[in-house]
């Protein structure tokens, strides 16, 4: 009785075994078949010129230095914004909000301030498109800048940025954080020699994957962002994003730039050739 | 190993003062402690509140200096939380509520303009579970230090730290390895060393040893005895057998009331209440 439950219990575990091995080779397998295919398509016509020349309406002299450079740095920079404004606002809500004193009002004013910033995480990426055009574009007169652009993406990630820091802090044992107050720390020591050393990792994680994925999704200032409109329609050096090309190619031609023409709004001429 | 350091920072404004001897009182609950006010602990009907659930009633008692003082009791007596209060480590608990008199040498620990963080520098803890930060063996003991702003030589603190905690011999050739590479009770003889070195006039022992095996319990319990000629020691334990064997005085704490205290000696041989026996002698608890 006992022998076969516990060949049973064995039988169990090598199915279970099994199973997930299959599931990682199940992603592994399609990770490169993707890549093979990607590889075995665009080897061939990648070259040098591609990856230095700017947007062409002529084809074969179009290439993606611009939204390749334009993209690195705006990335860079909303990392260095959402950073420590994330951090930050994560420390001051898991440490500071409540006061050594914490009352009933206190708590429920915090309750209700991370209510709100889970709610952002949620908000649909062209909200935050359109808050960016409105208000750092049009009100702050950043223009369609590397600046405005990271300044936008910086907001979007930022509740994704302190939610996954506030998630990292609440992992650092309790007990390492009383044994430095014990030591006569204050809080603002313990944060920074205990919590955040321990919960480095975590955060770096949370930030690193909230940054990257406007990237992977399609962000709304790609429509505005810096250059959004090639060289040849504004002169600006650099895109974030790589739609230009298709649109210098396949999209209407668009001079604003050029023709000294009043310029369009920001939205309709990389809009329609993406979509395109 | 016995020898006593004598230790840099101990010149400080906080030394304390080795001349004075321990007054004893034959009964310490709270009664007739008129003329020992200056001296350790005092406590005056001391309540603590959980939100609207009381933890403790109206403690009274008085802690002496230099002495190591276990308080026995079951599980959920209010020892620990006791403890806590002492060096107002439950200031970090949300929701606790304080009222009543606790003084240190004189000094009320509660008073509104009272430094929390001076005190937990006056008066180090030791925690039940063994709790060194991710560094190496030597930042662990340099971090107090080094928090509270010390100018000074470092590396002869550690030292005198390390070998006060009977450390020093076990650890010298690696004081740069991850402290989580010692074994259990290293690692809480650290923690012990990185309380040291701030040079406390109070260590607060919440169950040290109750995470550890007989031979590392020994060498703490070894420890005490020897600290305690130059530090006041609070213990917590839910060993009897450790508290008959290192505490000069035992309080026992039941349902969050102090039910007696006195000299170690005569609560395991004649306790005056009939709980207390009843406890010592494993009838519950």
């Amino acid at each position: 009785m006992r022998d076969t439950r516990r060949r049973l219990r064995r039988r169990m575990d090598a199915a279970a075994h099994g199973l997930f091995l299959l599931a990682i080779a199940v992603a592994l397998v399609v990770l490169a078949m993707l890549l093979g295919d990607l590889l075995a398509t665009g080897l061939p016509r990648l070259s040098w010129s591609f990856l230095t020349s700017y947007a062409s309406r002529v084809a074969g002299r179009a290439g993606i230095v611009a939204p390749l450079v334009g993209s690195f740095y705006v990335m860079l920079l909303t990392a260095a914004i959402a950073l420590p404004v994330g951090v930050g606002a994560a420390i001051f809500l898991e440490f500071y909000a409540e006061g050594d004193r914490p009352s009933p009002l206190r708590r429920g004013l915090t309750r209700l301030l991370q209510l709100n910033i889970d709610n952002l995480a949620g908000v649909p990426s062209i909200v935050y498109g359109l808050f960016g055009l409105a208000f750092f574009v049009r009100w702050l007169h950043l223009g369609r800048s590397v600046l405005a652009a990271a300044l936008t993406l910086a907001l979007m990630v930022l509740p994704v940025v302190i939610v996954s820091t506030r998630e990292a802090v609440r992992a650092v044992p309790a007990s390492l954080v009383h044994g430095a107050y014990a030591l006569g720390a204050s809080k603002t020591q313990v944060v920074f020699t205990v919590v955040l050393p321990a919960a480095l990792g975590g955060i770096l994680t949370g930030t690193i994957l909230s940054v990257s994925a406007p990237w992977a999704s399609r962000p709304p200032c790609w429509r505005w962002g810096p250059g959004s409109t090639s060289p040849a329609c504004r002169g600006a050096p650099w895109t974030a994003s790589p739609c230009c090309r298709c649109r210098s190619t396949t999209g209407p031609p668009c001079r604003n730039g050029a023709s000294g023409r009043r310029p369009r709004p920001p939205s309709s001429c990389c809009w329609r050739s993406c979509s395109a | 190993m016995a020898a006593v350091t004598t230790h840099p920072a101990s010149q400080g404004p906080i030394a304390p003062d080795r001349a004075t001897p321990t007054p004893v009182g034959q009964d310490l609950a709270g009664h007739g402690a008129a003329g020992q006010g200056m001296q350790g602990f005092a406590v005056r009907d001391l309540s603590l509140f959980y939100g609207r659930q009381q933890a403790l009633h109206q403690i009274r008692m008085q802690i002496p200096e230099r002495a190591v003082t276990a308080i026995i009791g079951p599980s959920g007596c209010g020892k620990s939380t006791f403890l806590r209060c002492l060096n107002r480590m439950n200031d970090l608990v949300p929701g606790v509520r304080i009222s009543g008199h606790l003084s240190f040498r004189g000094l009320d620990l509660y008073r509104p303009d009272a430094d929390p963080m001076e005190i937990r520098y006056r008066i180090g803890m030791i925690f039940q579970r063994p709790n060194p930060f991710s560094r190496s063996v030597y930042e662990n003991v340099a971090f107090g230090p080094r928090i509270n702003g010390y100018e000074g030589d470092l590396d002869e603190i550690v030292e005198s730290s390390l070998r006060r905690a009977a450390l020093w011999d076990e650890v010298k050739d690696r004081l740069h390895t991850p402290a989580h590479s010692l074994s259990g009770g290293q690692q809480q003889r650290l923690c012990i060393a990185r309380a040291l070195a701030v040079s406390p006039e109070v260590l607060l022992m919440d169950e040290p040893t109750s995470a550890l095996d007989p031979i590392a319990t020994g060498k703490i319990e070894e420890r005490m005895a020897d600290l305690k000629r130059e530090v006041t020691i609070v213990l917590v334990t839910h060993s009897m057998q450790q508290a008959a064997r290192v505490s000069d005085y035992t309080a026992f704490f039941l349902d969050g009331r102090l039910v007696e205290m006195n000299r170690t000696e005569r609560i395991f041989s004649a306790p005056s209440d009939r709980r207390t026996e009843d406890n010592i002698t494993g009838r519950f608890g």
